[in-house]
């Protein structure tokens, strides 16, 4: 088995667990969770399509996953943020009890 | 197929899969860590340093205390261990199996010519030499995105406005 190939196949597993648990989970934080896992499943394919490229002297898969890294950390701010001011308003992370847009 | 990466392997499925499927929040909040920190292994294995403790950095340490936090926060009494329904698990799983034979699909039918090279130069001096001549622009974009977005999430989290204040 090619080396790329085994890296690529682990992240498409993590891809698929985090996008099940995504959509199966009720709780939004779960979902923010899976959300996570599909990221660092695209992550752990930039870092082994830069590792096992042609051109792994240009650095692009790396400097894209740190970039992307960094991207995630703002995005798990910003939706534990809005997980907050939801439970201030419903009393509930229940995705299914958020049915209505008036606040 | 080296013993190390299939032991991290194991230990980053076995950490995803329950971290979608415990039933206690806090379970699945410890097992994302160990999820997390199975794949900075694998960046570590891969030569991959810079990445793998930035990795450690910001998922096992920042956002994984975010997540506890948050869990600590919006915890009330029925939602440690709520009934959830085996309908959601029998239409999520099949969406994510059926992307799986998609991609493991592809993937087999792709000719990949990745050789296992010699670990290129990606000491913290060369990535940084990077960042600040060709990847200036994206890097201060970057530093734009991230403080608009602690501000935003402080601001989401304080609330809006007084009612009596706003309507003066």
């Amino acid at each position: 088995m090619n080396p790329l190939h085994q890296y690529l196949l682990l992240a498409a597993v993590l891809f698929c667990i985090g996008l099940a648990g995504a959509l199966a989970r009720r709780n939004a934080i779960v979902v923010l969770i899976g959300i996570e896992l599909m990221l660092n499943a695209a992550n752990l394919n930039f870092i082994a399509f830069y590792r096992f490229g042609p051109n792994p002297e240009r650095m692009e898969g790396l400097m894209f996953a740190l970039f992307s890294i960094g991207v995630a950390a703002a995005e798990a701010a910003v939706g534990l943020a809005l997980i907050i001011t939801v439970y201030r308003h419903l009393k509930s992370t229940n995705l299914e009890d958020l049915d209505r847009l008036k606040g | 197929m080296s013993t190390g990466f299939i032991i991290l392997a194991l230990i980053t499925i076995a950490g995803a899969i329950g971290a979608m499927n415990c039933g206690r929040l806090v379970h699945c909040a410890l097992s994302l860590v160990a999820s997390f920190a199975g794949l900075a292994g694998i960046y570590l294995q891969l030569n991959v340093w810079f990445v793998g403790v930035a990795q450690i950095l910001v998922y096992v340490g920042a956002v994984a205390i975010l997540i506890v936090v948050a869990l600590l926060v919006t915890r009330n009494a029925e939602s440690d261990r709520q009934n959830e329904g085996s309908k959601g698990w029998i239409a999520g799983g099949s969406v994510a199996l059926l992307v799986f034979i998609l991609l493991a699909g592809a993937l087999s039918n792709t000719a990949v010519t990745g050789a296992a090279t010699l670990a290129p130069d990606s000491s913290v001096e060369t990535i940084g030499r990077r960042m600040m001549t060709l990847y200036v622009i994206p890097l201060e974009a970057l530093a734009l995105l991230l403080t608009a977005a602690l501000l935003g999430a402080v601001v989401i989290a304080l609330g809006g406005p007084k009612p009596g204040r706003a309507s003066k």
